[in-house]
């Protein structure tokens, strides 16, 4: 007889949470003429939310970054704003 | 050494967990989960990452965990890691990421038997200084001064619980201080600790921008000044050895206290003895650099 | 045919982790089960047994050390007893909730304060609501038979929960007596290696196990175990019949018989208590008393099926529990009690609380129960729910 069983498990999930930009109320606006791939916004990121490209280039993935604005404090050349959302 | 750039780029913290804005405990587990690389098991007790990893059935961590009870985390690592062995499972490692209360607290007799049993683990202590899944409540760990819900009024009367020293009294071959401002030292001692047998210690500050009141832009700031007025020294004790990773000019501690709430009721009387506390230690951490402290075991 | 050897119950259940090819074992002292992992410290060191000996540093770790081991496949063993099983409380509810297959040796031992060493089944009895299989052992052969019937049953697909054999404080657990130990071949046969087909912990599929499940997903979690429980009660009646071929020793299942065919009034006990009440069934037969026993061997699962059945013709039922839910009585006559009322059956009921503390509980106190309820079936006189036995002016 084949039995049924639930067990407490979870699959690895981008977004497991949902999507957590709505929390923001500042959001992190990368100036990339300023940036010098330092990569200190990536590698200080809480929320894994500052995408590193192949030539070390960052972006903001605006769907989960949570606003926290410790991006823009660690940026050692002030190249990210926090600006309100709108 | 580790450097920024060549901290992979695979992410197993997945963007979209339950954190709050600004967790410094969560830069410090993406660092770990970059450093330790999927080959990694986490055992991980009711803590605020309990709640981080988000509901059943999805998880924002990308290597596989085993959650368990409050006190439970250092011995139900000796059974993966003694299961592991038998089963002849190689080349993993089995990461305890526990808090501070799961810590100094409800988990020090299982995290001691552990320690004490030389099992092959990396046990990271995530300390934001409190019970902060639960509501700020204080811990062993919370710091002198420090307001809590539980010591609501006159703050916290006693000091902060030497969590570091305790384990390396154990004998154990690995015990690192570290801080999520310094996450690059944090990978090193990691990777440090993962090539040594028996039960490693990593204590890390974890900067917590809602039990600790402050601008939760100021997590990494608070990371690092912690460090540079030596309220949080780094140091590692290796094989007994002693070492400070840093020893910075300090900074008055006042700098680490005024950004943050929870110390808004000090008097400067308080200030005053916390920071003759900290001098204290730091002289003697300075006496003790480069001695060894415990015999080799 | 194994080999015959001359040993206690304590000896019995080091003797089957053995036979079950434990992987992981975690040990704690605590008496009078402490010679239980002695012997499997001996094993291991010596070479006999292949497992990973964990020495936690309390009962509690224990458990969380068998939790970890089962998590990532390995067979896990412990025993415990008394304080050290209320200390286990929290991780036996997590061992049932992580759905893990492990299997441990309960001595069953009076609870403090005051301190007491001896026999009483308080403490499995406060387990009661965990989820873990419950059973009961009366004399070192079952013991030891037990232990690998009970790997077999959790280990089942869809049962995947872990289970415990308790043994008398003493009277089992430290007096000897004559067992069969099985060759390692056919309990091998018996018992194949542990191969779950649920998930465990593995790199290689990396999963989360145990995080948050909220209210639209807890109770189905609980509801699985649940079956699991009603699963596990087919398959110990299947795997009992299995055992019984193989190694010719037919415990029946969840209950054991004796003499009920034609009796008219039933004892059922349970644990050491059980053996000797067969002496008090022979003596009340003697003097003309349609009696019989139902001895609890499981306890969790409850043993409904089987109760339903033998009462069909019963007149009066003596219960006898070495354990007492205050407040309430007995454990096992309330739950008694609970499916009598299903079948509308009305059965005079003498429900007896002895043996307290290891209070010695001979054949002829049995008989002074039994013809207790008698009087009561006679007279029409209605027995309070929980009657206490023997007590003394102090």
């Amino acid at each position: 007889m084949e039995v049924k069983i639930y067990l407490p498990l979870s699959s690895p999930t981008v977004g497991a949470i949902g999507k957590t930009g709505l929390w923001r109320v500042f959001k992190p606006v990368i100036d990339q003429e300023k940036c010098t791939k330092c990569l200190q916004c990536w590698l200080f990121c809480p929320d894994a939310s500052i995408k590193r490209a192949e030539d070390d280039s960052v972006s903001v993935d605006y769907e989960y970054c949570k606003g926290c604005g410790i991006c823009s404090d660690v940026c050692p050349v002030g190249a990210i704003e926090m600006v309100k959302e709108g | 050494m580790m450097t920024v750039k060549k901290l992979s780029r695979e992410e197993l913290l997945l963007p979209g967990h339950a954190a709050c804005p600004g967790c410094g405990a969560m830069i410090a587990l993406r660092t770990m989960l970059k450093t330790l690389g999927r080959r990694t098991i986490l055992v991980i007790p009711a803590c605020c990452t309990s709640v981080i990893q988000a509901l059943v059935p999805k998880t924002s961590i990308g290597v596989p965990v085993l959650n368990i009870a409050f006190a439970a985390s250092g011995a139900a690592a000796s059974g993966v890691v003694e299961a592991l062995e038998k089963l002849r499972r190689k080349d993993i490692n089995v990461v305890v990421w526990a808090g501070d209360g799961g810590t100094a607290d409800i988990g020090i007799q299982a995290l001691s038997g552990a320690a004490e049993r030389k099992n092959n683990i990396i046990y990271i202590c995530y300390d934001n200084e409190a019970y902060m899944n639960t509501g700020i409540q204080r811990s062993g760990a919370t710091p002198y001064g420090a307001w809590t819900t539980t010591t609501p009024i006159k703050g916290k009367t006693e000091f902060k619980k030497d969590m570091p020293m305790i384990m390396a009294a154990h004998g154990i071959p690995y015990v690192a201080t570290a801080s999520a401002g310094f996450p690059l030292d944090f990978a090193n001692k990691l990777l440090k600790a993962s090539k040594l047998k028996g039960l490693k210690y990593i204590h890390l500050l974890a900067p917590c921008p809602t039990g600790w009141r402050y601008d939760s832009k100021l997590t990494v700031r608070l990371g690092r000044l912690a460090v540079w007025t030596w309220m949080w020294p780094l140091f590692e004790v290796e094989h007994g050895v002693f070492k400070l990773t840093l020893k910075p000019k300090p900074r008055p501690v006042k700098e680490f206290l005024e950004p943050q709430g929870r110390f808004r009721r000090m008097t400067p009387e308080e200030i005053e003895l916390l920071q003759k506390w900290v001098d204290q230690r730091r002289e003697l951490l300075l006496k003790m650099d480069g001695a060894r402290l415990f015999p080799q075991a | 045919m194994g080999e015959w050897k001359i040993i206690t119950g304590n000896r019995a259940a080091a003797e089957a982790a053995k036979l079950a090819r434990v992987q992981v074992v975690a040990a704690y002292p605590i008496t009078p089960q402490t010679t239980i992992v002695e012997y499997i410290a001996h094993m291991v060191e010596s070479g006999e047994l292949d497992a990973k000996y964990i020495r936690v540093e309390s009962e509690h770790s224990a458990m969380a050390a068998c939790i970890g081991a089962a998590s990532v496949g390995a067979r896990a063993f412990t025993a415990t007893s008394s304080h050290g099983l209320l200390l286990m409380h929290e991780m036996l509810h997590w061992a049932v909730g992580a759905r893990l297959p492990i299997v441990m040796a309960v001595v069953n031992r009076s609870l403090g304060p005051p301190w007491n060493i001896h026999s009483e089944h308080q403490d499995a009895i406060s387990q009661r609501d965990t989820g873990w299989l419950i059973s009961f052992a009366s004399d070192p052969q079952e013991v030891l038979d037990s232990i690998i019937i009970l790997y077999k049953v959790c280990e089942t697909h869809g049962v995947y929960l872990p289970g415990f054999v308790s043994l008398d404080a003493f009277v089992l657990s430290h007096t000897s007596m004559p067992v069969d130990i099985p060759p390692q071949e056919d309990v091998d046969r018996f018992l194949p290696p542990y191969k779950p087909r649920h998930y465990l912990i593995d790199v290689e599929n990396p999963k989360t196990y145990g995080n948050i499940a909220f209210p639209d997903r807890y109770m189905e979690l609980r509801w699985s175990i649940q079956r699991g429980q009603e699963l596990a009660a087919q398959k110990i009646k299947e795997y009992t019949r299995e055992y019984a071929k193989a190694f010719g020793r037919d415990y029946q299942g969840l209950v054991e018989h004796y003499k009920t065919e034609d009796a008219r009034h039933l004892l059922v006990t349970a644990g050491a208590m059980a053996s000797e009440a067969r002496i008090a069934v022979d003596k009340l037969r003697d003097e003309g008393v349609k009696a019989g026993l139902l001895k609890i061997r499981f306890y969790r699962p409850f043993p409904r099926e089987d109760i339903e059945k033998v009462v069909e013709d019963i007149e009066s039922i003596t219960v006898i529990d070495r354990n007492i839910s205050f407040g309430m009585g007995g454990a096992m006559a309330t739950d008694l009690t609970a499916v009598l009322y299903d079948m509308g059956k009305s059965i005079t009921l003498g429900r007896f609380i002895a043996g307290l503390g290891g209070r010695d509980v001979t054949f002829e106190h049995m008989a002074q129960m039994v013809k207790h309820t008698l009087k009561a079936h006679h007279s029409g006189e209605k027995l309070p729910p929980a009657v206490w036995f023997g007590l003394r002016e102090w």
